[in-house]
């Protein structure tokens, strides 16, 4: 009764003066997500290391001024020392990330479309899996000596368990009536590998891609800081030697924008890849 | 198996045939218990059945997708063999039309499947992913695919049994111009009676494994279900899968106890 006494004089009123009486409860939930949000840490972090180098809170033999770090990176590039370690590291990482990526999806495929295959190839795998790649290098280095290979191969024993988990856990997912639809359609196996186990097992290989990608740049710092005479390690463990913090830390910068760096070609890849699930879930 | 192209008897000669067939999935009993059938060259045959009748055994041996079920008998059919599925089963990482002509070895392969789909009136909807089109659109979908191999056999289980009832008389009509322009033989399993009136050549009843009932559906033109000749053929079907009829049935139950009651 009393709303409508109210009515008459409503609609002469401006939208912004309009009633808006509702109960209200107190939030208990996070609320609104905040624009660019994710950024602020990181700015807040940075600002706290410049406040504390400029006031000398933060003793320079601990952690070098950001502006030393900016010069250091400068002479870095100039001298062409930083580009000289990002490549041999860069093609390391590259190297084994490729050989492991390969023979993962290659055994996946085979353990995945043959039980052969499979009780040969997955109970080693998964014993493999249970030893730490990194537990492994004390042999490499007796098998292989303390080259190249030694590193590339440890990387790519890093990298082939994820790709091999997921890409043959992606196989098997793959739901047997389209394999009963390839062969009513008559297709052969090659083709069938092509058009169907493939494309099904791709959800699962990138994720394994992904799992991979960060295990190479653990096994790659790994191998270069015990003993390697050129790439980003190598530069950090001299400078290490050296108390050289500004030469440390341009290090772990090139190693951040090196994960950054590949974890994005990977999300492109399945960008790409995926695209016909990218618009389901859109 | 055999193809029947290079025989002098083609015209005579059955498109399909079956004799013995004996399937059964465990000891205990058979699913398929001694089932002869012959389905002539571009006849259209709808099977009808209870579930655990053994439809769709009898449907997935003729499609040769029954490894490793144990049992006997002979079957011929011809060389190509498509199948319809209940579901449409596209490949959801293809488009529509690298679906149709999936496994096809063709030189105008593409050129065939964008004839199919427009058939089946999917035509500028090649580059359409699976899940993009509607139910009906996908089963219109995979009845291109099975087509566009030009199937001297079509096999379909219960295609329309996902769809929408309306999308389903829709689908009909498209099944039976397709059938008429390919001419086929066709197998349709299906528990729609109806369905299986409005489609088929002849509708068999299946029973215990072996064929029980096998009526020729004689309805000329249009076949309506206003039709009398539908309705005693629709009861007698329903009869034989031991279903009492019907709607009409239903009124004169209820008033089955009132009357007791009067009696009483």
């Amino acid at each position: 009764m009393t709303t409508l006494t109210g009515n008459p004089s409503a609609p002469t009123r401006s939208l912004a003066e309009a009633e808006d009486v509702r109960p209200t409860r107190r939030r208990l939930g996070p609320g609104e997500p905040i624009r660019f949000g994710g950024l602020f840490g990181i700015v807040v972090l940075l600002t706290a290391w410049v406040v504390g180098s400029a006031t000398g809170l933060l003793d320079p033999r601990t952690l070098t001024e950001p502006w030393t770090v900016l010069q250091t990176a400068g002479t870095l590039i100039e001298n062409g020392r930083l580009q000289e370690s990002l490549v041999t590291s860069g093609i390391r990482a590259a190297l084994g990330l490729g050989l492991g990526v390969l023979v993962g999806t290659v055994l996946a495929v085979i353990s995945g479309l043959s039980r052969v295959g499979e009780s040969l190839i997955d109970g080693p795998i998964q014993v493999k899996r249970s030893i730490p790649t990194l537990a492994l290098i004390p042999l490499l280095i007796l098998w292989l000596g303390i080259g190249e290979p030694m590193k590339v191969i440890t990387i790519a024993l890093a990298v082939f368990v994820p790709i091999y988990i997921h890409t043959h856990n992606g196989l098997r997912t793959i739901e047997g009536r389209y394999a009963e639809l390839a062969e009513t359609l008559g297709v052969s196996r090659s083709e069938f590998v092509r058009h169907v186990v493939l494309p099904g097992a791709m959800p699962g290989f990138l994720l394994g891609l992904r799992f991979a990608v960060t295990s190479s740049l653990l096994a790659l710092v790994v191998v270069e800081v015990i003993n390697a005479t050129s790439g980003i390690g190598h530069m950090i463990t001299l400078a290490s030697n050296y108390g050289q913090t500004d030469i440390i830390v341009v290090g772990l910068v090139v190693y951040a924008l090196l994960g950054v760096t590949a974890d994005a070609v990977v999300r492109l890849i399945e960008r790409k890849a995926l695209s016909w699930r990218r618009t389901l879930a859109s | 198996m055999a193809s029947y192209a290079g025989e002098l008897s083609t015209q005579v000669a059955p498109a399909v045939r079956v004799k013995s067939l004996h399937r059964s999935f465990n000891e205990a009993g058979g699913v398929l218990n001694g089932l002869d059938l012959d389905i002539a060259p571009g006849e259209f045959v709808a099977l009808l059945g209870r579930s655990g009748s053994g439809k769709s055994t009898l449907l997935r041996s003729l499609a040769g997708l029954d490894r490793g079920v144990a049992g006997t008998g002979v079957i011929e059919v011809p060389e190509k063999v498509s199948v319809v599925f209940q579901d449409s089963r596209l490949l959801p990482w293809k488009r529509v039309l690298d679906n149709v002509t999936l496994g096809l070895r063709a030189d105008d392969a593409s050129d065939r499947g964008r004839q199919a789909l427009a058939e089946v009136g999917l035509a500028g909807r090649e580059k359409a992913w699976p899940h993009e089109l509607s139910g009906g659109e996908q089963q219109r979908a995979s009845l291109a695919r099975s087509l566009v191999r030009d199937p001297q056999l079509l096999l379909a289980d219960e295609p329309f049994g996902a769809l929408d009832a309306l999308t389903r008389i829709r689908m009909h009509t498209l099944l039976r111009k397709l059938c008429e322009v390919h001419q086929p033989a066709v197998l349709l399993v299906t528990h729609d009676v109806d369905e299986a009136i409005v489609l088929a050549d002849r509708v068999i009843v299946l029973d215990g494994g072996v064929v029980r009932h096998d009526a020729r559906v004689e309805l000329d033109g249009r076949r309506s279900q206003a039709d009398p000749a539908f309705a005693r053929l629709r009861a007698r079907l329903l009869t034989e899968l031991g279903v009492e009829d019907d709607h009409d049935a239903a009124p004169a139950r209820h008033l089955d106890p009132a009357s007791e009651r009067a009696a009483s």
